[in-house]
């Protein structure tokens, strides 16, 4: 029941906060706030209550269960679990979402009930997504998501939201509605080779599919996690979300939404298709390289510094696909670090960019310089993610990082070498990024006020669980690994030894 | 006519009746509100009539007509709509000058037409219905005769609908010639044993061009966004959804028989209409920026995607279109309904500049509008969505990929205007304080029941599945072929009436051709089904 309640809360807020914006502006704020701190006490109470002891899957428990009869008709169930990878994923969801509730606080003056509508829905629907076990149920919330994020863009974005919401509200319904068709075909294979209608994920584990059918089902559902991911060539519609989006809205989008992408590669395609898979390896691990790279790259030619961090995002993310398809213990580990970690870097990441568009008004590097004379804590923070960002040792990033190289090393040498040429990539745009904004001489003579009280109880619960991650991973690891042996076991697949030429 | 057979048809002697007896009091007293409620009273006593004669049904009353569960459940939600339409019809037209009130007796007389053919078996009623309901629309779109767009649509649809019926009753015509006989039963039997004639077909597909002609489907269309633009709004409402769920209603009634896919002509006839009119609805559309074209036009390719379920087949087709329309009818009303609303006496609501900042001053309106766009696009917990899965799913199960993959194409095209319609709801008006006009009581509870409607279903379509598989899925189920998709779980189906009895009063069969065909509704000769799939 707790599983339902973690959904129905932020619900519940967003039609509070929406309907008493009528009397004050302060109250949808704090009723939101409240909600998702709500939200972050069970979840927290869900971990320390035994989130380390239990996996879920086919055939052993999950830690917690809700499976309700929705559609009898077409088997569909209202079936959520949680497991130790759902667990850390619903705990970065609420904790990100405090923090975007907060970042909020002075930015968004206009209808402001309706914005924390729209942000309590898409947490709801973003936990929908980390909790569904039943496939049609998944495809609702993944669905559910987009709306509210498209109306947080297109409402409270900067110059060019419309078409940055346009543009990422027709990627991700059409990819989405290829994962349908792929969903579909799956259930009526399975009533094929059973008898049986159904969309839970339990039952539809192991499948006998052709190999054929096979392929084009998992393409279904690897377009749709690509776009989100996103992966390079499916990835455009990325910088300009971010960087049109409000501060909350990035945080969201790069801090959850792009993990549900990874979410899906890690619970559905490798579990459900594994002889696919399989042969996608290949393909997987050269596009998580030219990801990584190009990310890069990309990040280092910006003046915008938005769309700077949204492109570290594609690098970074390109470590998490480097580490699913590597497919063995020390992959999948660094894959969900990652995760995590680039949630709460790059979430502060655009906290501070987003503190600083408000004070400057821009977000172009160029015009700005030296601003560590005015705004030194400001500035403190930003060298401080900057760094956790090109993964420096000791901080979180790292630990995901070292672990995704050491796991694609078992796999292949070469694309190891790249992608740690790729974390050198990432020394460049971040320092630069340093270098440029706030290193230097103060030409424009920019004066401003530096962290409120406000702004540094968002950002300093991050450095604290950066620092914490970065050098003592071990309880977070300890809750993943039981699911992760449990979806190597339903993978059924020997770690991998591929070599390339 | 024994009792029964009155009894079993008082729901359609009521709708006339109500008609009626509004003509009559409009006779000896004007007054506008006397009438639009003595026809919403009328056709809530029609629904009553409805439900009270569910347990005399299945009934074969005459020739013409058959009244099963089938038609009771389309005449609920035919009568259902066109109280809704009345409602909203009452506000609008007090707004214009002159009196309205022979407006309500075109309305029931149409309802009228639509009842007659949903519950049609006979090729002379389908045409008796088609007309009734056609002559009524003439006059409901050019009704308001001052605006000379009114005029315009009125006339547009006048001579184009008089073509198709032209069109309609020539293959009707040569169905009779060949087969002998008008009846639907009879038509499925005979039309399984190859004729010397041949003529059946082609009459089949004619009689298909004035049924698409209804529809509004591609390559029919052309009258669609100019009578929409042109009608007042609350006809263009009726003309969406009461006319159209008519005429689906009895399409599906009529192929149910052969079955679609039996017939490889028109299984291609019936893929190509939809294809066309998914693509085109949805392309043209893009540069509409009048709101009731843009709908229009999603009106065409919402069709399509119905045709889609409909070319599947199967009896998992039937309950996906129904549902289908169901949802399309809720939603196209709610969407009209807000356009109804927003309208004043100089000229419809319709430009995309009436909807700039809607929802900075009249939120509950472009909330509702937002709840119906969304549910066209198929956004999830609204009752579209649920109907596309569905109609994919059927598309799914009988393999027919490349139809599916075009839907899920051009649904995305469709997202486009919808967007265009969304964005310019939300942005940014030059006003400070949202004001907030009276809207009149009465449409907006029919707005907010029928958005309460579209979520809930949404959130919770077992109730409304039900429904439908128990009432709507008529007992055609058990003619369908032995390779269709059987569900697991048993279908509820009403009582076997589809053989042809021998109590018929009247029998139109001529010519000695008829009497060798064979009396049994499972042809024994049948075109291999045609599938359009991968890797089978």
């Amino acid at each position: 029941m707790m599983l339902v309640w973690l959904i129905v809360i932020p619900l519940v807020g967003g039609i509070l906060a929406w309907l008493t914006a009528r009397w004050s502006m302060q109250l949808p704020r704090w009723i939101s706030l409240a909600a998702v701190a709500l939200d972050l006490l069970l979840t927290l109470a869900l971990w320390i209550h035994g989130g380390s002891t239990v996996a879920g899957g086919a055939t052993a428990a999950w830690l917690a269960e809700v499976d309700w009869n929705w559609v009898p008709r077409f088997g569909i169930h209202f079936h959520l679990g949680v497991d130790g990878l759902s667990l850390l994923m619903l705990v970065l969801t609420f904790f990100l979402g405090i923090m975007s509730v907060l970042c909020s606080w002075t930015e968004i003056r206009e209808q402001i009930g309706f914005f924390h509508f729209n942000l309590m829905w898409m947490l709801a629907g973003i936990a929908g997504v980390f909790l569904a076990l039943d496939l049609f149920l998944f495809y609702f919330a993944w669905e559910l998501m987009l709306v509210p994020m498209y109306f947080l863009i297109a409402i409270w974005g900067h110059e060019r939201r419309i078409y940055a919401a346009i543009k990422f509200l027709l990627f991700t319904q059409l990819s989405g509605l290829l994962m349908l068709i792929a969903i579909l075909a799956l259930y009526f294979v399975h009533h094929q080779a059973t008898g049986v209608y159904t969309f839970q994920y339990g039952d539809l584990l192991g499948t006998q599919l052709t190999p054929v059918a096979e392929w084009w089902i998992m393409l279904g559902f690897i377009i749709a996690f690509a776009v989100k991911l996103p992966v390079v060539p499916l990835h455009a519609w990325l910088p300009d979300a971010h960087s049109e989006a409000p501060t909350a809205g990035s945080v969201i989008l790069a801090g959850l939404l792009l993990k549900t992408g990874a979410y899906g590669l890690l619970r559905f395609v490798v579990p459900l298709f594994p002889n696919a898979a399989h042969e996608f390896t290949p393909v997987a691990l050269v596009l998580a390289v030219i990801g990584i790279v190009y990310g890069a790259v990309m990040a280092f030619a910006q003046t915008d510094l938005k769309r700077l961090v949204a492109y570290t995002s594609v690098s970074h993310l390109g470590f998490v696909l480097l580490g699913i398809f590597s497919w063995n213990p020390f992959g999948l580990q660094g894959a969900v670090m990652t995760m995590i970690c680039h949630g709460l870097s790059t979430g502060a990441l655009f906290i501070l960019v987003g503190a600083l568009q408000e004070r400057t008004h821009t977000r172009d590097m160029d015009r700005m310089g030296g601003l560590w004379t005015t705004v030194p804590r400001l500035s403190g923070a930003a060298l401080f993610f900057a760094l956790a960002s090109l993964g420096l040792p000791g901080l979180g990033d790292f630990v995901g990082e070292f672990l995704v190289l050491l796991g694609s090393y078992q796999i292949s040498v070469g694309i190891t070498v790249v992608a740690a040429l790729g974390i050198l990539a990432s020394t460049f745009y971040a320092l630069r990024m340093v270098q440029r904004v706030f290193h230097g001489e103060n030409t424009q003579r920019w004066q401003l006020p530096d962290l409120s009280p406000r702004e540094a109880l968002i950002i300093a619960p991050m450095i604290v669980a950066l620092l914490w991650l970065g050098l003592y991973p071990q309880p977070v690891l300890n809750t993943f690994a039981p699911a992760m042996h449990n979806l190597q076991r339903e993978a059924n697949l020997p770690a991998v030894v591929w070599q390339k030429r | 006519m024994t009792r029964a057979d009155c009894i079993t048809l008082l729901p359609l002697i009521l709708i006339a009746g109500t008609a009626i007896l509004v003509m009559l009091v409009i006779a000896f007293k004007r007054h506008h509100a006397l009438a639009a409620g003595l026809t919403v009273a009328g056709l809530v006593a029609v629904f009553m009539s409805v439900l009270a004669v569910i347990p005399y049904v299945p009934r074969h009353v005459t020739p013409l007509l058959i009244m099963d569960r089938y038609a009771l459940f389309y005449m609920g939600v035919i009568i259902v709509s066109a109280v809704a339409v009345a409602v909203l019809s009452f506000p609008y037209f007090e707004k214009q000058e002159g009196h309205h009130e022979e407006l309500y007796v075109l309305l029931s007389i149409a309802t009228l037409g639509c009842a007659v053919l949903v519950a049609s078996s006979h090729l002379m009623s389908f045409f008796l219905g088609l007309e009734i309901l056609s002559v009524s629309l003439y006059a409901m779109i050019a009704y308001l005769r001052e605006h000379k767009q009114s005029l315009e649509a009125g006339f547009k649809y006048l001579v184009l609908a008089a073509a198709s019926s032209a069109f309609l009753l020539f293959g009707m015509a040569l169905v009779y010639a060949d087969l002998g006989t008008m009846e639907f039963s009879r038509i499925a039997a005979a039309s399984a044993v190859p004729s010397h004639l041949g003529l059946w077909l082609p009459g089949i597909v004619l009689i298909v061009t004035g049924i698409g002609f209804k529809l509004a489907v591609v390559p029919f269309h052309l009258w669609t966004p100019d009578v929409y633009e042109g009608a007042p709004a609350p006809v263009t409402a009726f003309i969406a959804t009461v006319s159209k769920v008519a005429i689906l209603a009895l399409l599906l009634r009529f192929f149910y028989y052969p079955g679609v896919q039996q017939s490889r002509t028109l299984f291609v006839v019936f893929a190509i209409i939809a294809v066309a009119s998914m693509i085109a609805g949805n392309l043209l559309a893009l540069w509409q920026t009048n709101v009731k074209r843009i709908l229009a036009y999603s009106s065409i390719a919402h069709f399509g995607y119905m045709l889609v379920a409909f070319v599947a087949g199967g009896t998992m087709a039937v309950e996906a279109v129904t549902f289908y329309l169901v949802a399309y009818t809720v939603t196209t009303l709610g969407a009209f309904g807000v356009v109804t609303v927003l309208s004043d006496s100089s000229r419809d609501a319709d430009r995309l500049d009436d909807y700039q900042g809607l929802f900075w001053r009249r939120p509950l309106m472009a909330g509702i509008f937002t709840v119906m766009l969304l549910s066209l696009a198929g956004i999830p917990a609204t009752m579209g969505f649920f109907a596309k899965f569905y109609v994919l799913a059927v598309g799914a199960s009988a393999t027919k990929w490349s139809l599916i993959i075009i839907l899920v194409m051009t649904s995305t095209i469709g997202l486009f205007y919808y967007l265009r319609i969304l964005v310019a709801l939300y942005s940014t008006s030059s006003e400070g304080e949202p004001s907030v006009q009276a809207v009149a009581s009465v449409s907006g509870i029919v707005l907010a029941v029928l958005t309460a409607l579209l979520l809930w279903f949404g959130l919770y379509p077992a109730l409304l599945l039900d429904m439908i598989q128990r009432h709507a899925v008529p007992s055609v189920a058990e003619l369908l072929t032995p390779e269709s998709e059987k569900l697991s779980q048993p279908i509820a189906s009403g009582a076997v009436y589809f053989r042809p009895t021998a109590t018929l009063i009247f029998d139109a069969d001529v010519g000695a051709h008829v009497a060798g065909r064979s009396e049994s509704a499972q042809s024994p000769v049948q075109d291999r089904p045609v599938e359009l799939g991968v890797g089978r």
